[in-house]
């Protein structure tokens, strides 16, 4: 973050795999691409080698990534990405392991896994996109799937009270979250160097668009009407604290959410126990 | 004082200069790779100078490349890559 040059614009063009066929798959529009740029561009300001990462990807729209991308990668079981992230991590822990997975797949069939993860404060940089709905397999409700929005197994709207991803790993126990939005570019690029830089479970949650699946049956319109429905919906921590509970419904705060540096990490943990243990 | 009010008086004469580019219709600020854009719109959306006009496919052509100020904005939000620049 402190390197004051200027980042050339076809920069990320060196981190694309050449013999796989582009355009990718995603829908026209789709945020996955800019939260694969914003990531690029961190690892490329943070100058570390690609060997030294490892991608980790469940299944979903935006699993879809480490496919693209030209580092170690890991394409595994629905939900279960944290889980082979933290072996992967326990075998290697010299690595940068990188997870990125979706809202569905985190949050619903991998929530176990999720806020254990949290708990042990494993360093891996957890990079959810949150598209509140299920885009890949047709639209259905998601975890995060706002109360009254319309999906295609909510025809009438939803019922459920939606979970608030953030707030569920602080409390779990992850060590740094924040919150970004695909609109606030400059913002989610910083967010995610820090989350690199951090050491224990940093997870960074990034509000993306599904327009063909949320946008269409909610009727908020195309790619870039749901980016400006973003930059309005969005609400920075500072002006948040001002805030009454009833006008923040609906809204997302954004920005870092938590940060704690002194809580003892997993590996180094376990590292001692073996020193002592070797006497 | 007085050198910098006559410098902006001759300024106001000469026809007034947007940016530090020099751009043209025959030296584009921007590379535009189109067999991998997907027509999403969301550059000719987001330029805050409007230099992109759409195609009859939706992919953005650079109507007013005199306006470009680099601002980064387009290339930065375009999901497919496709977009980068001639000088940076």
């Amino acid at each position: 973050m402190a390197t004051a040059e200027k980042q050339k614009s076809d920069v990320m063009l060196d981190y694309l795999i050449p013999q796989k066929k582009f355009p990718s798959v995603w829908c026209p529009g789709c945020g996955n691409g800019i939260v694969m740029g914003a990531f690029i561009r961190a690892v490329d300001k943070l100058e570390y080698d690609r060997n030294d990462i490892a991608m980790v990807s469940g299944i979903g729209c935006t699993s879809r990534m480490p496919v693209y991308l030209d580092f170690n990668s890991l394409h595994t079981m629905h939900g279960r990405a944290l889980a082979f992230a933290t072996g992967v991590k326990f075998a290697q822990p010299k690595m940068k392991v990188v997870v990125i997975t979706g809202d569905g797949d985190a949050l619903a069939i991998g929530g176990n896994h999720f806020i254990h993860a949290c708990r042990r404060n494993i360093d891996i940089t957890c990079i959810l996109i949150n598209n509140h709905t299920y885009g890949m397999t047709g639209g259905q409700g998601s975890p995060t799937t706002p109360s009254d929005a319309i999906s295609t197994t909510t025809p009438f709207g939803n019922v459920e009270k939606h979970f608030d991803p953030c707030d569920l790993a602080k409390s779990a126990g992850a060590s740094y979250v924040a919150r970004g939005t695909v609109y606030h570019y400059p913002q989610l690029e910083k967010i995610i160097t820090a989350a690199l830089e951090h050491k224990g479970f940093s997870l960074v949650e990034v509000i993306s668009n599904c327009h063909t699946y949320y946008g269409r049956l909610n009727k908020k319109g195309d790619a870039p009407a749901m980016l400006d429905m973003f930059k309005d919906l969005s609400v920075t921590k500072a002006k948040a604290k001002n805030m009454e509970q009833e006008e923040l419904e609906n809204k997302f705060v954004i920005g870092k959410m938590h940060e704690d540096n002194v809580k003892t990490e997993f590996c180094d943990e376990y590292k001692k126990i073996i020193d002592k243990q070797k006497g | 004082m007085s050198d910098s009010n006559q410098a902006s008086q001759q300024q106001d004469t000469t026809p007034k200069k947007k940016n530090k580019y020099d751009f043209s219709e025959t030296n584009k600020p921007l590379n535009i790779n189109l067999s991998w854009c997907k027509a999403c719109n969301i550059c000719i959306a987001m330029c805050p100078q409007q230099i992109f006009e759409p195609d009859r496919d939706g992919r953005p052509i650079q109507t007013r490349p005199e306006d470009c100020t680099q601002c980064t904005i387009c290339w930065v939000h375009c999901p497919d890559f496709c977009i980068t620049s001639t000088v940076k």
